[in-house]
């Protein structure tokens, strides 16, 4: 990472952990969605925008996360920060065992399949067979946690640093993942499947191993929304969450980790600026966006922001070599 | 005045350009051929004549410009283009890809005679009038294809490598057909061949292309006369 | 015996919906390729419309089929300015392309015509036609609407030169071409035909499961799974498959899995068909060259 880059991180680092001195506990409740989102969002990132895979059923994951917290705190007693890792763990496996099966779908084929995963969700939430465990359609209250040690943070300051600490470490992780051989090999895969096979990727592997981190990704997300929004309900987890969660990263920017944050700005704010615009519809603003953004700004905001800097950089060149040569006797 | 007239056609595939300024031209009721080796460049001649690849030139059929044209448009002017693959629909009979061809005809009426014509010219054709094109041999989908593009009454005829993949003797006989076709009913005829032989056999013009430009031309007495022509540049 | 005579033909009746809706899936998907996911929402807003045309005084048949009209439109104007810009794209873009359209016609229907739930009429007579004791008529004469739709549809594609045309297009839209056929426009054209059909899915299944804006989501996993089972290259494939899965899903409802859990069933069926035989059991497999 080049040092201008980094001191602009550094730079955001900073404001982001002031950030809750200086708005109220709801803007701050509402950033915490943002950090939550932008992890969910990186997860669907590796899977459809570095991999290709796509997935129109990423709810399902962030629906297993957050009711494997509200389980593990609810009727275990487990402490909300064990939560994570737990929820983490078990949407990789999860998300590897769907992966395996998804090898045999392409393209098309794979969205539909995780079309009907993320319609059927509510449904399988419902079930009254496991009622006892899932709350049934009423789901399960929990409770929000109190800032430790006696700090002097309210419960949502307390709930944005631990969210932004998780997130700190799993941007960390995925930027590491995917700028090394894993990343390359996911983008060889996406972009030419064959040639990566015949230069020895191990597609299969790679493919299956690609949906578990996915999904680990946003099952976190789910676990750190459930205790956010301290409950979960079958019908929060439908199919428009997939749509959302699909949203967030055309808009974002597909293979992009900084995309992952500028979609979930998007996800967390537009539907409130939405629905300013039209009371009734919101949802069609959301339509026409997505749809307007597939033809305009197909690389979405960080494509759009890459190529503004590219130009700008160019620029200085240019001018830099005109200084030169009039210096130059 | 020319039936046909090309100035300076470039044809890209995307940002690969394979024709790089290629002119000739041809008169009504000829038969040229377009000589050259694999890669020159002659199948995209013929694509860009029918708007299948970008291009920038000038195309001029029967004095009026036609680069800009779309496909279908170029269709109806009465150009029929027989694709290198015989391009037929594999999955209907016959006959449907016959009537296919005549989709865009106003005088219903004479088609069922063009199609008595067509069978009269190819009998293999009625034969199999019922049978899925895709099952037909090689030499009969060519023909298919060749009748196909006739049934639109077609005033300029484009061929792609017609003899590809069929015995001598077939393509013989189809070549003798075209040679009948084109006295009788005054089709014009433009034909890419590899084969150089056989298409100077058939043609009066000929032109050959070498790396997206016209490098030869002549008729095809002459060039077939010419031995230090046919020795460096069709190697027989 | 007889609750299962009776769920496998209410299955008949839900099962001929599914197949036009299938079928008009198929349609699109043997021209272009693409599987058009906001085809349930379509038919959903174009049953809106004929609601609206009914409460207005229109005569049912006299509505039903203007609204047809209305959606042969609604498809063609959807093509054009749409989707003909993206078709030829990275299939990501397609997708939401798609899905995008399927949020707006939900949100828009939700905004004029509220999300409460409403009763559409059935044009059938409520007594037992022809003395059919475990059929309700509307079931009867929903499967009567759909044969007529399949009869005229195959008639069309047989033996109009439109129709010729139109599977000319679909099939090798490059020598489409090179017979004159304006391939762009016959895709248009598919378009408009699998929109009215699916707005005559939606007419039917209306007075079933009464009308609101979520109305086709399920009935629209059931014809993916029916479109998939049968071939998503086969339109015949799809009408049987439909009838297929309208069945399993009211006999699997009913006896084995309780009725919760039915939309799973299209899930499973779903997942299956594309892991076992992903060219369902009448489509053949197709050999592409790398």
């Amino acid at each position: 990472m080049t040092r201008k880059n980094l001191v602009l991180l550094l730079v955001l680092l900073a404001v982001a952990c002031v950030l809750p001195f200086l708005v109220t506990d709801y803007r701050t409740f509402q950033f915490t969605l943002v950090l939550i989102y932008a992890i969910a969002l990186l997860g669907l990132n590796i899977l459809t925008g570095y991999n290709g895979q796509i997935s129109l059923g990423h709810g399902a994951f962030y629906a297993i996360g957050a009711y494997a917290a509200a389980i593990l705190m609810d009727k275990f007693g487990v402490p909300y920060w064990l939560t994570i890792p737990a929820a983490g763990a078990v949407c990789l496996v999860a998300g590897f065992l769907f992966g395996l099966p998804a090898l045999r779908l392409e393209g098309l084929y794979l969205a539909l399949a995780t079309f009907a995963l993320g319609v059927t969700v509510p449904q399988l939430l419902k079930y009254h067979h496991v009622e006892q465990w899932t709350g049934g359609v009423q789901g399960i209250v929990i409770a929000k946690p109190e800032a430790p040690f006696g700090l002097p943070l309210s419960a949502d300051q307390w709930l944005y640093y631990f969210t932004l600490a998780i997130t700190v470490v799993m941007f960390l992780f995925g930027w590491n993942l995917l700028r090394g051989r894993v990343g390359r090999a996911l983008v060889a895969i996406r972009d030419h499947h064959i040639a990566a096979e015949a230069m020895g990727i191990n597609n299969a592997l790679y493919k299956s191993l690609a949906f578990g981190v996915s999904a680990m990704y946003t099952g976190i997300a789910g676990a750190l929304g459930a205790i956010a929004v301290q409950f979960v309900a079958p019908d929060s987890f439908n199919v428009f969450l997939s749509i959302v969660f699909l949203v967030g990263i055309v808009v974002g920017g597909l293979a992009s980790i900084s995309g992952a944050i500028y979609g979930a700005l998007f996800i967390q704010f537009i539907p409130n600026f939405a629905d300013e615009i039209s009371k009734a519809a919101p949802w069609a603003i959301f339509g026409v966006l997505m749809i307007g953004f597939v033809y305009l700004m197909p690389t979405g905001v960080a494509g759009a922001i890459r190529m503004l800097r590219a130009r700008w950089a160019a620029r200085q060149t240019v001018s830099m070599k005109v200084k030169l040569k009039e210096e130059t006797p | 005045m020319p039936l046909l007239e090309v100035r300076g056609l470039h044809a890209s595939y995307g940002p690969t350009r394979v024709l790089h300024g290629v002119d000739f031209a041809m008169e009504p009721g000829s038969i040229t051929t377009l000589l050259g080796a694999n890669g020159a460049g002659k199948t995209t001649t013929l694509r860009a004549l029918c708007a299948m690849v970008r291009t920038s030139g000038e195309i001029r059929f029967d004095g009026q410009p036609i680069g800009r044209r779309a496909t279908e448009d170029i269709v109806r002017l009465g150009i029929a283009h027989v694709p290198d693959g015989r391009g037929t629909f594999a999955n209907f009979s016959t006959e449907e890809n016959l009537r296919l061809g005549a989709y865009t005809r106003k005088d219903r009426g004479q088609v069922e005679g063009d199609l008595e014509r067509m069978y009269g010219y190819f009998p293999r054709l009625r034969e199999r009038r019922l049978q899925q094109a895709g099952t037909l041999s090689g030499g009969e989908q060519q023909m298919l294809a060749v009748s196909r593009a006739l049934m639109l009454r077609p005033r300029l005829l484009l061929l792609d490598e017609p003899s590809f993949g069929l015995a001598p003797l077939v393509v013989k006989e189809l070549f003798g057909i075209l040679r009948t076709i084109n006295e009788r009913e005054k089709v014009s005829m433009l034909l890419v061949e590899q084969n150089a032989a056989m298409a100077l056999e058939l043609a009066d013009q000929a032109y050959l292309i070498e790396t997206g430009r016209v490098v030869l031309s002549g008729t095809a007495q002459d060039i077939r006369g010419n031995d230090a022509v046919r020795r460096s540049y069709l190697g027989y | 015996m007889e609750a299962l005579l009776h769920q496998v033909l209410a299955g008949l009746a839900t099962g001929g919906i599914y197949a036009s809706l299938a079928l008009a899936l198929v349609m699109i998907y043997q021209a272009t390729h693409l599987v058009n996911f906001a085809q349930g929402e379509m038919a959903m807003f174009c049953t809106y419309i004929a609601w609206s045309l009914v409460n207005a005084g229109v005569p049912y048949w006299g509505a039903f089929f203007l609204t047809v009209g209305i959606a042969f439109v609604l498809g063609v104007a959807i093509e054009r300015i749409i989707i003909r810009p993206v078709q030829n794209g990275p299939v990501l873009g397609i997708v939401v392309v798609f899905i995008g359209l399927l949020v707006i016609l939900y949100s828009i229907a939700g905004w004029i015509y509220t999300y409460t739930i409403k009763t559409f009429p059935s044009p059938f007579p409520s007594e037992a036609l022809f003395g059919i004791r475990y059929m309700s008529p509307h079931q009867v004469g929903a499967i009567g609407v759909t044969l007529v739709v399949l009869v005229l549809l195959y008639a069309f594609f047989r033996f109009t030169p439109l129709g010729l045309a139109m599977r000319a297009a679909a099939q090798n839209p490059v020598s489409a071409r090179l017979v004159g056929i304006r391939v762009g426009w016959m895709l248009a054209l598919g378009w408009g035909l699998a929109s009215a059909i699916g707005a005559i899915a939606g007419m039917m299944v209306a007075p079933i499961v009464y009308l609101d804006p979520g109305m086709m989501g399920g009935v629209l996993l059931y014809a993916f799974a029916a479109a998939l089972l049968g071939g998503i290259e086969n339109p015949w494939g799809a009408v049987a498959g439909g009838f297929i899965v309208g069945v399993a899903e009211n006999v699997l409802g009913a006896f084995v899995i309780g009725n919760e859990l039915k939309l799973a069933v299209a899930l499973v069926l779903i997942i299956g068909v594309l892991l076992v035989k992903p060219s369902g059991i009448f489509g053949r497999v197709h050999v592409v060259r790398v």
